[in-house]
């Protein structure tokens, strides 16, 4: 199938968002603006304001209620998307888990930025990697382009009635969202067949009627009861099975709109480059697998086995998928910007350092804590992480297992 | 801006109840009866939304429900946020017709802790931004559902667990928030007060409350037994003396015009039915300390305040 023409438009990441959404036909928006995902919120508005979106806008006094009221409009029936950033991210934990655990498949964009204090404004990873225990499918993006296609995938991941988990999706603070980049649209038509209309799955009720799942008076159901300790662990047991089916299900949306926008992303959970005979390699999320890109390009222009692992989907984790990805790689770097105070490392170097236990082969792996708050993530730090692996490979050695980068010491 | 909706008793007994027996309220509860003939005045089809609380915990103890409406529960401090996400989709759905288009209310309804304390935030920016739903607060003056702690609802005086009386404390130091007033203060189309006792006069606003467009605010005080140390039998006759001693006056604000209901128009045009406020607290153990030498002045502070805001509500309803 041939595909159809596409509009490119200049768009920072914030935009991309908005536009994604706006094409996405939405039916309700409950959103609080907060740095640096303000733009998003501002972006809808004017949608709304200018009747270019049939859209419900509910410009609610926090995310605590943004996140709420998204979870009850999705209850109701609607498609509900939200938009927040650090601590409006840590203000809806507590909704987080209400959400998934009422199966409400609410989209959410966190543009990721560092939790206070200090105060700051700028990216990292802490505010959506602390919620990553939350029931939330996780999607981390690399650019612009791609949170615009993730955003569109997100509501038809998230409102299969087979899975009916909430995604969020993690765009980088300001180097993503504040970023102006060349972003391919795809025609609004297009999008909206793409995404369709939410279909709902039956359940039983109370009464022992099987009726679709959602707040209807004809069909009337209770949501979010009490469920103590005879059925609690059960519901909690389903929503880790539907984790477990995601996987699938973000493969093949992200297939099928591969088919119309002529976009993949690795398979839409790894994205392996220059992997297959690599001998070092790094594994990240976000927006810094760009710059990681680059300095592979560079090495292997220099006949360096060198390669990258980016973890698109982070939640669920893609473990086999990881696991064949490194599988020849002899050194591992994992990067972290986020810090687990007092752990071992970050978020991320505790689930590959935890998969690769399990490999036939067991690599080196590293962690370097970088970027918190903003810092400049640069290619030659990436050039001695690499110099590093190399030395690992050289003195058959760690000397220290994780470490800082790009800081004062 | 109301329908011309008559009932009688009869009429409400035979109306199928919505909120069903079989739930785990305690005996004597007022609030179950509350919500019980809350229901009674719905005009058509309706989502119920709760806050965390007693009635949210006693009515929907899965795999069980005593809801024959839907029903949705959140969290503690969210409740009309709630509704603000269902309100918002009904009127988009309706608009892109993937639901019918008959009218579907929306009734929020959280305890005292729901609603002065921690729920005040996002029921103040659900009332500012004019969602059509009526929020209810049955008042049971403390956090009962987990051991009695005193709230902003808490009346002055009252013993709770965490504003024991003591050798040296009385009670609750701090005096019961203003909430209807505080909702009277936004602006809301339609706030009332409701006393179980007053049956009629409660599904009457109840059913205002669902009618008026906007957001409408109906503040109910409901007795709790275990809490309140009273006997499970007095319930409604306590719910009768506090409106007889002007504790909890009945009144309507109708676009910030506030009018006093019957039952406390009676009061205020013959003062000498208002009884004093002795006869209120002694049928409770919450206030059974201040009947002691040594706190008994804490009554006629009870009175001195009771009075003081009877007075003033006399005013904004031009009677004085």
């Amino acid at each position: 199938m041939a595909l159809v023409k596409q509009k490119m438009l200049a768009l920072n990441g914030d935009e991309a968002v908005a536009y994604a959404a706006k094409q996405s036909d939405v039916d309700v928006v409950a959103a609080y603006p907060i740095t640096p995902q303000t733009i998003i919120v501002e972006r809808f508005s004017e949608y709304v304001a200018n009747g270019e979106v049939d859209t419900e806008f509910v410009c609610v006094e926090s995310e605590h209620s943004a996140l709420t009221a998204c979870l009850t409009a999705a209850a109701t029936g609607a498609r509900a998307f939200t938009a927040t950033a650090s601590a409006g991210l840590a203000l809806m934990h507590e909704i987080l888990y209400v959400t998934s655990g009422c199966r409400a498949p609410v989209v959410m964009a966190v543009v990721n930025r560092a939790l206070s204090a200090p105060i700051n404004i700028h990216c990292d990873h802490s505010d959506s990697m602390v919620e990553r225990d939350c029931g939330w499918i996780q999607i981390y993006v690399e650019n612009s382009q791609e949170v615009y296609d993730s955003i569109i995938q997100a509501f038809k991941i998230a409102e299969n009635p087979g899975l009916l988990l909430p995604v969020m999706v993690g765009l980088d603070g300001f180097t993503l969202s504040h970023t102006l980049e060349n972003v391919q649209t795809l025609p609004d038509d297009l999008v909206k067949t793409f995404v369709g209309t939410r279909q709902f799955p039956l359940v039983t009720t109370h009464e022992g009627k099987t009726v679709p799942f959602k707040l209807d008076p004809k069909t009337p159901e209770t949501i979010g009861p009490l469920d103590l300790h005879d059925y609690y662990f059960e519901h909690k047991r389903q929503q880790e099975e539907a984790m477990r089916i995601a996987p699938k299900i973000i493969q093949q949306v992200h297939e099928e709109y591969a088919k119309i926008s002529g976009r993949r992303y690795g398979d839409g959970l790894i994205e392996p480059h220059y992997l297959e005979d690599a001998e070092t390699a790094i594994v990240c999320v976000g927006s810094t697998s760009g710059t990681v890109k680059t300095v592979v390009n560079e090495l292997r222009s220099k006949r360096m086995k060198v390669g990258l692992l980016r973890l698109r989907t982070f939640r669920p984790l893609p473990v086999k998928e990881i696991t064949k990805a490194l599988e020849n790689v002899k050194a591992v770097a994992v990067m972290d910007r986020s810090l687990s105070f007092g752990g071992h490392g970050g978020a991320v170097f505790h689930e590959i350092r935890h998969i690769l236990y399990d490999a036939s082969t067991h690599p080196y792996v590293v962690n370097y804590i970088y970027g918190l708050g903003g810092r400049d993530t640069n290619p030659n730090l990436m050039h001695k992480i690499y110099r590093d692996l190399q030395r690992i490979l050289e003195t058959q050695r760690i000397e220290e297992p994780v470490q800082f980068i790009g800081l004062r010491e | 801006m109301f329908s011309e909706w008559k009932f009688t008793a009869k009429d409400i007994a035979e109306k199928p109840d919505l909120f069903m027996s079989g739930h785990r309220a305690c005996a004597g509860c007022a609030p179950a009866t509350v919500l019980r003939l809350i229901m009674k005045a719905l005009r058509g089809p309706t989502i119920v939304t709760f806050a965390t609380g007693c009635m949210e915990v006693v009515s929907t103890i899965y795999p069980y429900t005593s809801w024959k409406i839907p029903y949705i529960h959140t969290a503690f401090e969210n409740v009309a946020a709630n509704a603000s996400g269902i309100e918002a989709a009904l009127k988009i759905l309706k608009k892109k017709g993937r639901i019918p288009q008959e009218h579907v209310d929306v009734i929020a309804f959280a305890g005292d802790g729901g609603t002065y304390d921690i729920g005040i935030q996002a029921l103040s920016g659900a009332v500012e931004r004019g969602h059509d739903f009526l929020y209810v607060l049955y008042d049971n003056e403390a956090y009962m559902n987990t051991g009695i702690q005193r709230s902003g609802g808490t009346p002055h005086g009252a013993s709770t667990t965490t504003s024991p009386a003591g050798t040296v404390i009385p009670g609750k130091l701090e005096y019961k928030k203003p909430i209807a007033d505080i909702m009277v203060a936004h602006d809301i189309p339609y706030a009332a007060t409701a006393s179980p006792h007053y049956w009629k006069d409660l599904i009457t606003k109840a059913r205002k409350g669902i009618e008026v467009n906007g957001p409408a605010f109906l503040h109910v005080f409901a007795p709790c037994p275990r809490g309140w140390r009273s006997d499970i039998s007095k319930s409604i006759e306590i719910s009768h003396l506090a409106v007889e001693t002007c504790i909890f006056p009945l009144w309507e604000a109708i676009n910030g015009e506030h009018q006093l209901s019957a039952p406390s128009k009676v009061m205020a045009l013959r003062p000498e039915r208002k009884k004093p406020v002795r006869e209120y607290l002694q049928l409770q153990g919450r206030f059974r300390h201040l009947f002691t030498p040594k706190f008994e002045k804490v009554i006629d502070e009870i009175q001195r305040i009771t009075d003081e805001r009877w007075q003033r509500l006399l005013k904004k309803c031009n009677i004085a």
